[in-house]
Order: C-alpha cells, then structure tokens, then sequence
C-alpha cells in the first residue's frame, strides 16, 4: 500500500516516516507537498512531525490553512486513515480534525525522551496489534505537548473511547494524561508521541512498529487500498 | 551623516572599528594610495577583524598538522572534508558565539547554531548532528543562571526547530567564565563526494544571487565587536548581537541543498553569510576565484528603510547565503527559490581584473581591490612570555586528605561539572532524522550513516584548569581526552575541528597560553593521527583586564566500522568483571577534587606521555574489535570513582570492589585510562590481551550498592542516594 506524507514548509520528520514504512514497514511511502490538492492516489495520509512554518502564530495555526488540508478532509470524510504526529497532531487539532488543542508544556521547556505509554483502546485501524492496557515505549519530543480540553469534550471522548494513548508518567501537564485521541470515527489519530523513532532495536524501541502493522492490516482488511 | 573621508583621518573614526593607526596608515599610502570612504573603512574594519582575517592568530594557525590520508578539503573552506569511504564525506565545523551569547544570550546562542548550520550545507553536506560545548560560571546570582538558561534554550529553540539532533557536548562550570561564558557550536554533515562545492565566483558575467533573510540593522560589524575585548560598559553593546529565525534557515537549507545537488550546472559557487556579512563573502568568493566583483546594493533585499551601504555591507542579519550563478541560468535558480517561499535577488556579477566595486543609488561607493580585503591584512607575530602564575606554581603535588570518602563521593557527584546534564539535553530534540544511536550522557555521541553498517562518533572535549596550569600538555590532554571518547565508544579517531577560546594575544603572557596549546594540540593529533580540518578562533575573551582559562574546545569525529562495534559506557549485566585500564598516579593538580577541597586550582600540572596514551586506546580497540568489551567508559574529571558510579546508574546496576588504590587515588586524573566491564567468559581474553594494562577490580552486582574499598578506605553508597544527587544538582543549582 502506498502512505502519503505530507511535508509542510518546516516539517522536519517526513523523511523518517518515510524511511520507516519504506526499510521496515517494507510498504510504499510519497513525499507530497502541502501544496498538492489530490490525495486520490493514497491508502492512509500522514502529517509529520516538526515546526510548519516555524510554529509561528501558533503550532499548526498556519499549516491547518495549507491547500492539502482541504485534501485531507475529504480523505478523512470517506473514513480513511490519517496519522498526524506530534506537530501533525497539532495541525490535526487546528484544522478541527480533532478536538481540544495542544498548549505550551507546563513546565514550558521542550522535551525529549522515550516516554512509557499506556494502548488505553486497541479497537482502532491504529492499534489493532497492540493489547488492550498495554505498556510501551515512544519517543516524545515537543514543547506543546500540553493536550487540553473542556470537561465535556473530555467526557466524549471517554464515552466513545477516542483516549487512544495516555502517558504512566505525565511529562507535559495534559488532561486526563492524555497522549493520542481519535476522532469519534476512529479513522483520525492524533499524538504527540512518536512511533516513527521506535521502529529499531538499535535505537532504543521498537513499540511503533505495531501501529504500522496495524494500520496496514486495517487498510488491508477494509479494502481502502490504492496499490 | 556619513564622515568624509578627511573627517575620518582627522578624528580617527577607524579606531572605534577596530583598525590601528598602523592598519589605517597601510590602507591610505599602500593599498589605495588615497582617503578610504566612510563605506571602505567599515569593509576593511569588517574583513580585518580577527574574526575574519586571523591577524594575531595565523602564525599560530599554521602549526595545526592538517594533511592526512583521509582529508579531501582542510582549513580555508566553509568546512573540512574527511573521505570515510563507500564515496562519501564527512564535513565539520564548530565555531563559537561566545560574545553574542554574553551580551544576549538566547539570540546569542541561536545564531550561533544557525551560523554553523550554514557553513556546513555550503559545503554540499546535509547536517546530520549538533554538539554544544559550554562553559558557565558556577551559578550564583540571577545572571548566571539567566545566561545558562537563556543559553541553553537558545540552542533548543534553532536545532528543535530546524531538525538536526543535538546529540551531544560537554559542560563545564568554573568561575573563570563568570563574564565570557563559552558558547561553542559543532555541526557534522554527511555528503557525497560528487557533491563538493566551493566558495568561489569565477567566470566573467555570472551573476551573484543573493537568497534568504532580508537585510536588516542587527549586528552591524559584529565580526569586529565579537574581536573586541569586553569591559563592565558592555551592556550597551546589544544592539551587535543578531536575531535568529530557524524556520526561514530550514527553508534556506532544503532549497540550497536542492540547488547543489540537482542544478549542478548552474551553479558556480555558494558560501554563507557569516561574520562581516556580505562583505566578506563575496570578498572571498571573488578573491579565491582571482575574479573582481561588482556588487548594486539597492538589489539587495532589505528589511529596513534608509540602510546606508555601510550597513548593507556589514549587517550580520542571519539565514542569508550568497551564489555565483551561470549566466542565463539565473531565473531557473531564482524560481526555485521563490517555490521555496523565499526572497533572492541577483545583486552583481563577477567582473575582469580584481576590483571589488559597490555602486549605491546610483554611486560608486567603494572601488578597492578585493585582495586587499581577503588576503592584505596584516599578520602579527605577537610576543610570547611564560605567565607569571605558571613561573610561581609549585613542583609538588597536590596531595587530599580523604578522611570521610563517601561523604567526599557525595560532594563529588554534585560538583556541577561532573553531575549529570540530563535536564540540559532533555531539552534538546537528540532524535530527529532517527538515526542517534548513543544519546547525550555517554562518552561520545553515535549516529550511523543510514543503509550502510558504519556509525559516527563525535565529542567536544577541553579542560581549561588542564590548560591554565600548562597549555602545552593540557592542549594535548584535550585531544588525547577526545580520542579516548570516541575510542570508548568503539570509534576509529578521524580529525578535529577547534573554537580557540584564548585570551588577548596582544599581552604576551595571553599570547603564549594560545601558542603553546596550539603545539600541545598538534603534536598530539599527530599521535592520534586526527589532523585539524577546520575551526574558528575567539580571542579577547577577558574581562576588565583578566582572561579566561585558556580553552581550546577539541570536537572530533570517529568512524565505527560496524554497527557491533558500539560500545556504551552503562554496565550491563550482574556478573560482568570490573577493570581499570591504565596505570593511576597521585595526579592532582588542577583536578575536581583539588578544586572541591581547597576551592581553587594550583600547583604544577601532573605529568601525561602521548605514545602511552595511545598504546592503550590501541589496546582498547583491539579488545573491541575481538568483542571482549560489555562497557567502556573514560577516566575524566573527578576519576576512576566517579566514571565507576556513572558506568552504575545506566542499568541501575551495582558494584563490589576491592583495589590497591589509596582513596585519594580514586579521585586521580591520570590520563589514559579506561574502565571496562567484561563478561565472564571472555575474561580470559581480556586478561590475555591487556596484560599488566588491566587491572582487575571486581564485579558488577544486582545490589543497588556503590561498594569500592582501598587501602585507607571504602565508598559505600547506595545507589537510588548517589543518583539522585548526580542528577540532581544542576536542577538544584538553577532554581
């Protein structure tokens, strides 16, 4: 199947996403610029993470308003998948993709490091592979990572299960621990972790493997494929 | 309203940019036989800064050991290249931003890592790591610890946001850096060979293609400023200092990256807008190239209304880069940009002869010839005298008194120079473009070459107490510390690349500091067989008359041959057998645990042989490569007892030693020494190989306890109490 990655001025993870579902996904993966309109020829759409347009304004603020995202939407309208990762998942909230918005970390400061996560919901095209309650390691690195939504919002999402990951240790000040959130559908992924870093042994995790796998044989198993 | 040149000769305006009356003299009745204009006088100021031109520094410069078999380009381009096979290159830099960072500490910083990006990528290479070596004052008052924050998110903000991993450095505190703390920035590029480029305008009628930030008011003749020496005035000085923009330097980069790599043909040469600005890149384009140059600054992009051409000329305004373009391909190259979002102009064109010409509104307003600014500055011998202090040093050693040695531990491990950095890398992003492999907190920093099986290793090393007691053996310990780095970590030593953090030249006893660490580094890259590719000198960093510690940050890279070969400093299992490697003295002078217990630093600096010191590295190799080696971890600063607790607090695992050392030995800075762990079938093989070399000391154990008992002695310590506090500290010491 062929992953479309979206690279937005800024973004600075495409081509990790790219070399991980290309050398060990083992699956077709496109760079397609934010000025492209057609997403047609693709099985899942990923936006990367990094700092589109500088993170100036607000993280995503702009990128949200780029030509793809009309393209996105409409991907998403027809169920299929869509991944956005760390400064993905903030454009994916910008663009009311997904609900809530990421803040500045509460102790203000950017950080890196491998992250223990918990698979709070396996039932998604995302994590199929995974076990329910799941412990497993990713890579974060940002400086708003700080998920925030209202009460009721956060009680939607428990209601529907759209809490995908949440964080054992919270690094960043996000409510309910909150890591990675779906859309209602469960075909919109949004989180902050990285599971592109965590596809090798020799650096330091493999746990992202499996959302890779799982996206794979969701998109496999649903026919939404596009070879 | 601009000086004539007559009021300039007449008030000597030239001397608050930085020229001697001597220099002003040569320009008039030598070079151009004539009054300099008020736009002249600042291209000379900027080009014969010591920033731009090495006037004091390149008698020294000279006595680097910079050709080897595996350099393809030395000193005198943007960067260095180093051949690592399979057609591919290495290329790095480091530069520092020490003055900058003093004055305005973030922006100081940023820029100091945007620079270095840019000399990088001119070369054709992409960015692949950054290292940070730092030197702060121990933090006391709410200006040191706003300049170390300040500092330390200034480097997070540029490298985060452009997407190079930061993935290593060093850090180090001691009241020497209280008003000139030490910003050093190190960026390693990988390439393909078949993509070297030159800073060079050849070729008459190609045009000169200017791309990237518009030019703005920011750092005005900041080569000359950051060539300047501070005094308690120099709170006024920030207006020199520029403003980083990492998002417009990403753009920058992928669409001249795209340039070199896919419009070969219309390119002729490509170099950054560093120091001096745009003088001093097109003055070295066109001089290199033997061309002239003719230059219409109101082509050139600008932020600000009303920039006289002085201002045009010397504004440092970041994320700029000058090109040589084939004539009749410049639309082609300035589409791309534009398709990048990006303002370029085409500005001038290379001319005959070896003018370099600047017309404004119409005006020529400067005509000199474009050697004279590159190459005509004068080169001074400075005088050398030993330093008073080094004349008056004590013979003897430095002998502590170690009565409490686990209470003398827990200080050691809260010494801010040996307690963990951890919540200064956490900020840092050490994993994008995912191929870090040993992250900061280790000897050296690994990132592989992705689709191959080798890895690079790199490090920043210098100890500046090392070097005030004697520049000459401290300058080879730091290359000799470097090497040990890269070789813990299983790497063959490459190169160097050096930021010369020194002094004034101009005082003979500063002078001779720079001189002799200059040939203590040499001969030691001799030894190690690591030649100089590049660097960047800082002198003047003194305050109100007195200088720094002479320190010269060593940054070298290694090349791991497979993937197998990475060793990291953590113990790995219970059971594996303990060694030091190399013999302990009673080596005290300068060390950690002089300066814990006396509160300074004195005394003759202890002895170090360079065959020795590589003996072992080559020993170490060799166990290495025959896989006898769990973990190797370097003997630095503050000794065998704390490299024993860091090689414990990766894995959380343990120790129980006994050893014929005295407790004050354990705190010993002997050079070229390695502590190892061993599993236990392949302690015979170790033991075969290193011979007398190694030095069994125990085991690694399952308990949570540090246990290491000498003669006169024991540290016993539970481990959970040593790592917090290792931890700890730095947090502690900037709230």
């Amino acid at each position: 199947m062929k992953f479309a990655v979206v690279a937005f001025p800024g973004s600075n993870c495409e081509m990790d996403l790219v070399y991980a579902i290309e050398d060990v996904v083992k699956e077709q993966a496109e760079l397609v610029p934010s000025t492209a309109t057609d997403l047609s020829d693709y099985s899942a759409v990923l936006l990367p993470g990094g700092f589109s347009y500088g993170d100036y304004l607000r993280s995503g603020a702009i990128a949200q308003l780029a030509p793809i995202m009309s393209a996105v939407k409409r991907f998403a309208a027809a169920g299929k998948p869509v991944l956005g990762i760390c400064n993905g998942f903030q454009i994916l909230t910008e663009a009311r993709l997904l609900p809530g918005s990421l803040q500045r970390n509460q102790q203000s400061k950017f950080i890196c490091k491998l992250a223990d996560l918990v698979v709070t919901n396996n039932q998604t095209m995302f994590t199929t592979d995974y076990q329910t309650q799941q412990t497993i390691q990713l890579p974060i690195a940002h400086g708003d990572g700080n998920y925030y939504c209202d009460p009721t919002t956060l009680a939607e999402l428990r209601k529907n299960n759209q809490i995908i990951f949440t964080y054992q240790n919270n690094p960043n000040g996000s409510v309910a621990d909150i890591a990675g959130i779906s859309n209602r559908q469960g075909n919109v992924l949004g989180m902050m972790p990285h599971p592109e870093r965590a596809v090798e042994a020799i650096l330091g995790s493999t746990s992202g493997r499996e959302l890779f796998s799982s996206l794979v044989n969701s998109v496999r198993k649903r026919g939404l494929i596009h070879e | 309203m601009e000086l004539t040149p007559e009021a300039i000769q007449a008030t000597k305006y030239y001397q608050g940019l930085g020229l001697t009356d001597a220099e002003y003299q040569l320009i008039t009745t030598k070079i151009l036989q004539r009054l300099p204009t008020y736009t002249e006088i600042g291209l000379y100021s900027g080009m014969w800064s010591e920033h731009c031109s090495y006037k004091n520094s390149k008698p020294v410069l000279k006595k680097f050991w910079t050709k080897a078999k595996q350099v393809v380009e030395g000193p005198g381009e943007g960067a260095g290249i180093i051949d690592i096979g399979d057609n591919q290159g290495i290329v790095f830099k480091a530069e520092s931003h020490n003055h900058p960072s003093a004055v305005e500490p973030f922006q100081g910083a940023t820029t100091g890592v945007g620079g270095i990006l840019r000399d990088i990528f001119s070369m054709g290479a992409r960015p692949i790591a950054l290292l940070d070596s730092l030197r702060f004052n121990e933090p006391k008052t709410a200006h040191d610890k706003y300049l170390i924050n300040q500092i330390v998110d200034g480097i997070a903000a540029y490298g985060n946001c452009i997407g190079v991993p930061t993935v290593g450095g060093d850090t180090a505190f001691d009241a020497t850096y209280a008003a000139n703390p030490l910003v050093n920035v190190m960026c390693v590029g990988l390439m393909d060979l078949t993509n070297r480029e030159k800073g060079q305008a050849t070729g008459v009628g190609n045009s000169i293609i200017y791309v990237g930030a518009k030019t703005g008011r920011d750092g005005i003749n900041g080569a000359s400023f950051a060539s300047a020496q501070f005094d308690s005035k120099h709170k006024s000085q920030r207006s020199a200092v520029q403003v980083g923009d990492p998002f417009t330097e990403k753009l920058v980069m992928e669409a001249c990256l795209d340039v070199i790599y896919k419009h070969q043909d219309a390119l002729v040469g490509i170099q950054d807008m560093g120091a001096a600005g745009l003088v001093s890149s097109s003055a070295e384009m066109a001089s290199k190239a033997g061309s002239g140059m003719t230059l219409d600054l109101d082509l050139v992009p600008q932020r600000e209304a009303n920039m006289t051409a002085f201002e045009l000329m010397l504004s440092e305004s970041q994320e700029r880069m000058l090109l040589c373009i084939k004539s009749g391909s410049e639309n082609e190259i300035l589409d791309l940009f534009n398709d990048y979002g990006l303002t370029a102009a085409v500005i001038g064109q290379v001319t005959t002869g070896h003018q370099y010409q600047l017309s404004h509104h119409g005006e020529i307003v400067a005509d000199v010839p474009v050697d004279s600014l590159a190459t005509a500055a004068p080169v001074y011998h400075r005088e050398k005298t030993v330093p008073e202090h080094i004349l008056q040093q004590a013979a003897i050693q430095f002998s502590p008194n170690i009565t409490e040695p686990t209470q003398i531990l827990r200080q050691m491990l809260q010494q801010l120079t040996i307690a963990s950095k951890k919540m200064i890398y956490e900020t840092y992003d050490t994993q994008v473009q995912t191929n870090t492999i040993v992250q900061p907190g280790s000897d050296a920093a690994v990132v592989r070459i992705r689709h191959t099986d080798k890895a690079l290793a790199m490090t920043t090393d210098v100890n500046g107490r090392y070097l005030y007691l004697d520049p000459y053996v401290g300058g080879e310990m730091a290359v000799a510390e470097a090497a040990r780095n890269i070789v813990a970590t299983g790497g063959v030593p490459l190169g160097i690349t050096d930021c010369l953090n020194f002094g004034n030249p101009t005082k003979p006893d500063q002078f001779y500091e720079l001189d002799e660490a200059v040939m203590g580094m040499t001969a030691a890259c001799k030894v190690f067989n690591t030649p100089v590719i590049s660097g960047n000198v800082s002198l003047n960093n003194e305050f109100n008359d007195v200088a720094i510690y002479p320190t010269p940050m060593v940054g070298m890279v290694g090349l791991i041959k497979g993937l197998n070969q990475i060793t990291t400093q953590d113990f790995k299992q219970a059971n594996d057998n303990v060694y030091v490697v190399g013999r302990t003295g009673n080596d005290f002078n300068g060390t950690e645990i002089q300066k814990l217990l006396t509160g300074k630093i004195g005394g003759k600096l202890f002895p170090f042989n360079l065959d020795e010191e590589q003996r072992i590295q080559q020993l170490i190799l060799r166990a290495n490569r025959q896989g006898l080696i769990a973990s190797a971890h370097d003997i630095s600063e503050g000794g065998l007892i704390v490299a024993i607790a860091e090689s414990c607090f990766g894995k959380d695992l343990g120790v129980a030693l006994s050893s014929t050392l005295t407790t004050a030995q354990f705190f010993a800075e002997t050079q070229g020494r390695f502590l190892i762990s061993v599993k236990p079938e392949n302690k015979l093989g170790f033991e075969q190989l290193m011979g007398r070399d190694a030095t069994l000391l125990g085991k690694v154990t399952n308990q949570q306890q540090l246990f290491v008992a000498a003669t006169d002695g024991e540290f016993k310590l539970a481990l959970s109490e040593a790592k917090r506090l290792w931890e700890g500290a730095l947090a502690c010491s900037l709230k």
